[in-house]
């Protein structure tokens, strides 16, 4: 079922609570303006707070397709894009031979068209269909060269792709597009322009506790408020790569699959490598590091709740 | 939404569209680059969105005025003075613009100094070009004779005469440096390449009547990797840096994708200050954004700094690293060895180039060399044009000379008793 696309900012916020996703009322700000202006979203911020899942809800909650497009370095337009489908070309020119077909324009047209094509990602979600426009998660950008970006504006500026041999395939609706970076290069200022840019920080902890109970419901309350108050202080620390939402998550389903209802030092030393992805991170909090911040979490819940 | 008459829609509709600009012309003082169609977004996005709030007032405006995450701090001061106080940007304008100048006092030690200094017009930009005048003789004929070429390219930067100096410095103005290439995951045609272009032939296939089919070949294109230079600016290196600053300079402007940093005791960034044509002025800007010269070297902890904040954006494509540094650390226990490890395991080549090693008899045994020896791909000298017209050749060749680094690093370790030839 396609839904239509929301009237104002508190609508959209409200659809993105719809699919379980606890946004800050500037995301859906920035996502209402690209939703209603037909621009692009370019979501940037640390691995593991919740870029590619927006895409995801969008579409879900939009009853929209999801086309994903992975980047990586070398993407070109054969497998973003387009192919010709050689084997059957082949295939067609042999048929034509059998059939002692001589005119070469004529060949070259049957050759060259719809039929022969493969459609990858950005064609496929520039096509027209009933489904309403596609939702086109363009992730992790930045893993991309220079060149493929340079290409990508074509696209998104006017929605269309230049296929020589067919022409131009343009797009009636255009589709919902969520741009990804984890800001492992720059991206160049000419693709940023055509977008709305929102920069995806970390949650605060009432935020961070939000999501929690959202994403991890079986969580015991006391278990949610010790795990949120010790990653936003491990958030603090001079870590390599900072813990993200999605670690605080995985972390919280690791301890209820453990069956805890509270933090203690030992578990955290042994579940550590949920949070911490990097062997000198783990290191460094592991042990009395860790026994430290639990102390001072467990503190600061107790004096939380005096006061309340 | 028409875009024409925007300003006719409402009764406040002209007011909001100059204030508008005024606030877009404003950020783009500033350096935010905000161009008219950034304005004409602004309006349709304010309009899109409705003024009845005034947190969605400003996160319409931050998702277009906003491009990349170090913009924020400057469009969030320069909102917060725009909306509190409306007359006092006014003033503000009118001092930005050239017509009326009236002196005015502002506060404006809660500003950053980016957008002061838009507000308040450029006056330390003049300082600078001040500044620039000992540049100014520079336009030497570069037809040195012969022997005056030769003697300069052995000198050691350090004996120089400042009117050497200058030659040297016209000498290394026109290097450029050559890393190897590598293949990339692109294809360009060529009629012997390693693979076969489907495509291509198929249209070649066709050409013929499809009769038969010319195989078409293509091979990977070949790329320079990103090259990031970490420079050593502390005491010991004092004689050098400011050669090698003009080195940099010609090194970073001469292709793309170079990250030059500076350390003596923290870590400075300075490739985009770098990136400035003219040489003076962008070293001018490295002397003001670095604080630590000539002070003291923690290798390490910059280390440490350079792989936490900038070795994921940096290093991320396969980089080669150039690491120019004496190898004293001040530091005792600064984990040298682990970080320099790490750098060695994070980039596609490590090259050290040591001025040191000008020295006969040059030992690698203080306690920094010995530390970073083991991971070094390539161990080099830096103290003259030849040592600098070398590098070419180092970079350009495929690899390091494995004899030599297994000596050298032999000598770090303290085993051998008698030292290579350079």
């Amino acid at each position: 079922m396609v839904n239509a696309l929301p009237a104002s900012v508190d609508d959209t916020h409200a659809l993105l609570a719809a699919g379980d996703y606890v946004a800050d009322r500037s995301l859906a700000t920035a996502l209402y303006l690209s939703l209603s202006l037909d621009r692009p979203l370019f979501l940037e911020g640390e691995a593991g707070v919740g870029k590619t899942e927006i895409a995801k809800v969008l579409a879900a909650t939009l009853g929209r397709d999801l086309v994903r497009l992975q980047c990586y370095e070398g993407l070109d337009v054969a497998s973003a894009v387009y192919e010709w489908n050689y084997a059957r070309q082949m295939i067609e020119i042999r048929l034509a031979e059998a059939d002692s077909e001589t005119n070469r324009e004529s060949l070259a047209q049957d050759i060259f068209s719809e039929q022969f094509l493969i459609r990858r990602p950005l064609l496929r979600a520039l096509t027209p269909h009933d489904g309403g426009a596609r939702v086109l998660l363009i992730d992790e950008v930045d893993r991309t060269d220079e060149p493929f970006e340079a290409y990508l504006l074509e696209v998104l500026s006017d929605f269309q792709v230049s296929i020589p041999e067919i022409g131009t395939i343009a797009a009636d609706t255009p589709p919902i597009v969520v741009i990804t970076s984890n800001r492992t290069r720059e991206i160049h200022d000419a693709l940023k322009r055509r977008c709305f840019y929102y920069w995806i920080d970390y949650p605060d902890a009432a935020r961070e506790l939000e999501i929690l109970t959202t994403k991890a419901p079986g969580a015991p309350e006391n278990l949610s408020r010790e795990i949120v108050g010790f990653v936003q202080a491990l958030r603090a620390e001079d870590l390599f790569k900072l813990p993200g939402v999605a670690e605080s998550i995985d972390w919280a389903h690791a301890l209820m699959q453990l069956d805890r209802v509270d933090l203690d030092p030992d578990t955290i030393n042994d579940t550590l490598g949920t949070l911490l992805k990097y062997q000198d991170d783990i290191a460094r909090i592991q042990g009395s590091e860790a026994s430290r911040i639990l102390e001072e979490v467990k503190a600061g819940i107790r004096s939380d709740a005096a006061t309340r | 939404m028409p875009d024409s008459h925007l300003a006719n829609d409402t009764p406040d509709g002209g007011r909001l569209v100059a204030n508008i600009m005024h606030f877009a012309r404003t950020l783009r003082a500033a350096g935010l680059p905000v161009g008219p169609g950034k304005v004409l977004d602004a309006v349709q996005a304010v309009r899109t969105v409705g003024i009845a709030g005034r947190a969605d007032f400003y996160w319409t405006l931050h998702a277009v005025f906003v491009n990349r995450r170090d913009q924020r701090h400057v469009f969030d001061q320069a909102f917060h003075v725009f909306s509190r106080n409306p007359a006092l940007l006014k003033r503000m304008m009118s001092l930005i613009l050239p017509t009326s100048r009236p002196e005015q006092v502002l506060e404006k030690d809660e500003l950053s100094p980016r957008v002061a200094e838009a507000l308040l017009g450029d006056r330390p930009q003049a300082a600078a070009g001040e500044g620039a005048g000992e540049g100014e003789e520079i336009a030497l004929d570069a037809a040195l004779t012969w022997s005056d070429r030769e003697i300069l390219h052995d000198m050691d930067f350090d004996k120089m005469s400042a009117d050497e100096m200058r030659h040297a410095k016209a000498a290394i103005a026109k290097m450029t440096l050559p890393i190897m290439d590598v293949p990339t995951r692109r294809f360009r045609p060529q009629p012997a390449g390693g693979r076969i272009d489907m495509r291509a032939s198929l249209r070649a296939a066709l050409r013929a009547g499809g009769d038969f089919a010319p195989l078409k070949r293509r091979h990977p294109r070949r790329r320079h990797p990103p090259l990031v230079v970490l420079c050593d600016i502390s005491g010991s290196m004092d004689r050098y840096s400011r050669l090698l600053l003009h080195f940099l300079h010609a090194v970073t402007n001469d292709r793309d994708r170079v990250f030059t940093f500076l350390f003596g005791t923290r870590l400075t960034n300075i490739t985009r200050h770098l990136r400035h044509r003219d040489v003076d002025v962008a070293l001018d800007r490295v002397a003001d954004a670095v604080s630590d010269w000539s002070g003291g070297t923690r290798i390490g902890h910059c280390l440490h700094q350079f792989h936490r904040d900038w070795s994921r954006r940096v290093l991320a494509q396969g980089a080669v690293v150039l690491f120019i540094s004496d190898g004293l650390d001040r530091e005792e226990d600064s984990g040298l060895d682990r970080e320099i490890e790490r750098l060695h395991k994070s980039c596609r080549r490590l090259i050290w180039l040591n001025p040191m090693l000008r020295f006969e008899g040059y030992e690698p045994r203080a306690m920094g060399n010995r530390a970073i020896m083991p991971y070094v791909d390539d161990f080099r000298p830096i103290h003259n044009l030849n040592s600098l017209a070398a590098l070419v050749d180092v970079l350009s060749g495929p690899a390091a000379n494995a004899a030599a680094m297994a000596e050298w690093r032999k000598a770090a370790a303290g085993k051998r008793e008698r030292m290579p030839l350079q």
